[in-house]
């Protein structure tokens, strides 16, 4: 059975901003769905054995800082990485197109 | 047609729900250490960590923990043993991350409620979860009309407020409420502002974006599921909170009434009309594909700490105010009138600045509830503090000022026009009562109306005062009454 269709990929790939033509769209969906089906597998022996799901490498847990300021960067520093500024902002393209 | 909230409430049951966002009033951002604070020039408060450089790592802020955790105990939730961050993905200048670190299903706090009073019943507002997340940064729309994002033609973003800590509050459905509904949204925002400044963790300024509401309203027939909801954005203080549920009430009534449906939708509420309008449709259903975020380890808060935590609280508003209206001697129809004004904390911090109880109720319940309801805002959005409305009372107590000054100096400090002794010496408000120089004022009143003088002469007291109030006006309020009666009774050769 397919893990995942044609339809859900071109979602996704919209939601990312991503611009996939039809031979792309084919070829990720086929590869994705190999990838969730290898998942799937690894699911079955997790789930019989009730394992909880790994997020991180390290068994790590409350890793944290003292609330204490640190000196920003200058803001010359930050702008310069900017494509636009203006008024010491970031300055970014239209975000709604006209809607008429 | 329109359909006025009252009869609408006759007719069908209102469901509202609320979510707040509240900024925590922390030194630093949530995962990096830039300073977490309000009104510094754009984008120099920022680093790799909150602009989102590549190979930069977010590191928790013990102390916005310790603040939610404190906030979850005192809603009465649960506490999470374990839970993770999550990020929630999405296209949008505000966060040049692309994504914001947020917790999705294992928010820190599950599972409390909120108690608040309305007409003198209490309500029980439940609480589904209170989470940890960061703002986000603040767009400024340009080339459009009045700021609005529709129409402009690009926009500028500062990333100051970009990561600063930010807990979101959210309450199960209330229902049951009636025609009340407005009225407990309102209280319920209002207690939950109480509760956070008690707790010292927010400054809680509505007005400055530290504590934002949003509020979903629906209706449905009675003995009917629920109607669709709306979610009203912006509504950035306590009146429009009221103002928010009422609109979306009548508006809702004349389309069920029509036989049309409710679409959902987010709209946005307008302080200056106090409608509310539809927000964008949106094309795609929200799908922010939430997922573990990988830079940051689960936060376990210790049991133990949280036990102690939960006794260290403060004492929570309700209480803290029943114990003050009881030390004071306030009667329960007073305090009653007080919370219906908005005004008991107002109050309460004006006797904790020096005032004696009566005169701050008098203050907050007639002239300073006057000016805020002619203002069209509400009490605590005044420009002035309890402390200086103690300052005053105290200098008419002295004889600095008389009631008529008093209420000058006060609406001087509404106007802007600084504290209490500036604007008395600015406007040079004290009171006139050296004898001489009332005098010429006495005899000017006495020569321009003979024939009530005569009548004072001739034994009728009482009629006294209308020369003394001739003597008022001549002087602009700045004498003492008492001092100008006794000279003019003693011009008159009267004694009492």
């Amino acid at each position: 059975m397919s893990q995942i269709t044609r339809e859900e990929v071109a979602h996704l790939a919209r939601l990312s901003r991503l611009a996939l033509d039809d031979a792309e769209l084919d070829g990720l969906a086929a590869q994705l769905d190999v990838i969730l089906g290898a998942v799937a597998a690894i699911r079955e022996v997790t789930d019989a054995a009730d394992v909880r799901p790994t997020t991180h490498a390290v068994p790590l847990e409350n890793v944290t800082r003292p609330d204490v300021v640190r000196p920003s960067l200058p803001r010359d520093a930050v702008l310069a990485g900017a494509p636009q500024a203006e008024d010491g902002r970031f300055r970014v393209p239209q975000i709604l197109a006209d809607e008429a | 047609m329109t359909v006025p909230y009252l009869e609408a409430l006759q007719e069908f049951e209102p469901v509202i729900g609320l979510e707040t966002h509240v900024e925590l009033g922390t030194n630093s951002k949530m995962f990096c250490g830039c300073a977490a604070e309000f009104g510094a020039e754009p984008n120099t408060r920022t680093c790799p960590v909150c602009l989102g450089l590549p190979g930069a790592l977010p590191v928790v802020n013990e102390k916005a923990i310790e603040s939610t955790v404190r906030i979850g105990l005192a809603l009465h939730c649960s506490i999470a043993t374990w839970c993770r961050f999550a990020r929630k993905n999405y296209f949008y200048p505000d966060m040049p991350k692309n994504f914001q670190t947020s917790q999705y299903d294992e928010p820190l706090c599950v599972d409390g409620y909120l108690d608040v009073e309305v007409g003198g019943e209490t309500v029980r507002v439940e609480i589904e979860r209170v989470h940890l997340e960061e703002d986000t940064g603040k767009t400024l729309h340009v080339g459009g009309a009045t700021g609005r994002i529709s129409g402009a033609t690009h926009s500028l973003v500062d990333y100051n407020r970009a990561g600063i800590p930010l807990v979101e509050i959210v309450t199960r459905p209330v229902t049951g409420t009636g025609e009340r509904a407005a009225a407990v949204a309102k209280a319920y925002v209002a207690e939950l502002r109480d509760l956070l400044r008690g707790l010292d963790v927010s400054d809680v300024r509505m007005e400055q974006g530290s504590m934002r509401c949003d509020v979903n309203t629906s209706l449905g027939r009675p003995g009917e599921p629920w109607g669709t909801r709306t979610e009203t954005k912006n509504v950035n203080s306590l009146r429009s909170v009221e103002r928010a549920v009422r609109s979306e009430v009548e508006r809702q009534a004349v389309v069920l009434r029509s036989g049309g449906r409710i679409v959902q939708e987010t709209r946005h509420f307008s302080e200056a009309t106090g409608t509310t309008s539809p927000g964008r449709s949106k094309e795609e259903a929200t799908d922010y594909r939430y997922f573990p975020e990988p830079d940051l380890v689960p936060v376990a808060p210790d049991p133990a700490w949280v036990a102690a935590l939960k006794a260290a609280l403060p004492e929570p508003p309700s209480v803290r105010r029943k114990q003050l209206v009881t030390q004071l001697g306030l009667s329960e129809n007073d305090s009653q009138a007080m919370v219906n004004a908005g005004v008991l904390d107002l109050v309460l911090a004006t006797v904790e600045a020096g005032a004696p109880a009566a005169e701050a109720r008098n203050w907050w319940l007639g002239h300073l509830a006057q000016a805020a309801n002619s203002a069209g805002t509400s009490p605590d959005e005044l420009a002035i503090t309890p402390a200086a409305v103690a300052r005053v009372v105290e200098l008419v107590a002295s004889g600095s000022l008389t009631a008529g000054l008093a209420r000058q100096v006060v609406d001087g400090v509404l106007a802007g026009e600084g504290a209490p002794d500036d604007v008395v010496a600015a406007r040079g408000l004290a009171v006139v009562s050296d004898e001489g120089a009332l005098g010429s004022a006495v005899d000017e009143a006495i020569a321009a109306q003979p024939g009530i003088a005569d009548k004072v002469r001739g034994g009728k007291l009482p009629a006294v005062g209308a020369l003394v109030g001739a003597v008022m006006k001549a002087t602009r309020g700045q004498a003492d009454a008492a001092v100008v009666r006794k000279l003019l009774l003693e011009r008159l050769g009267v004694s009492e």
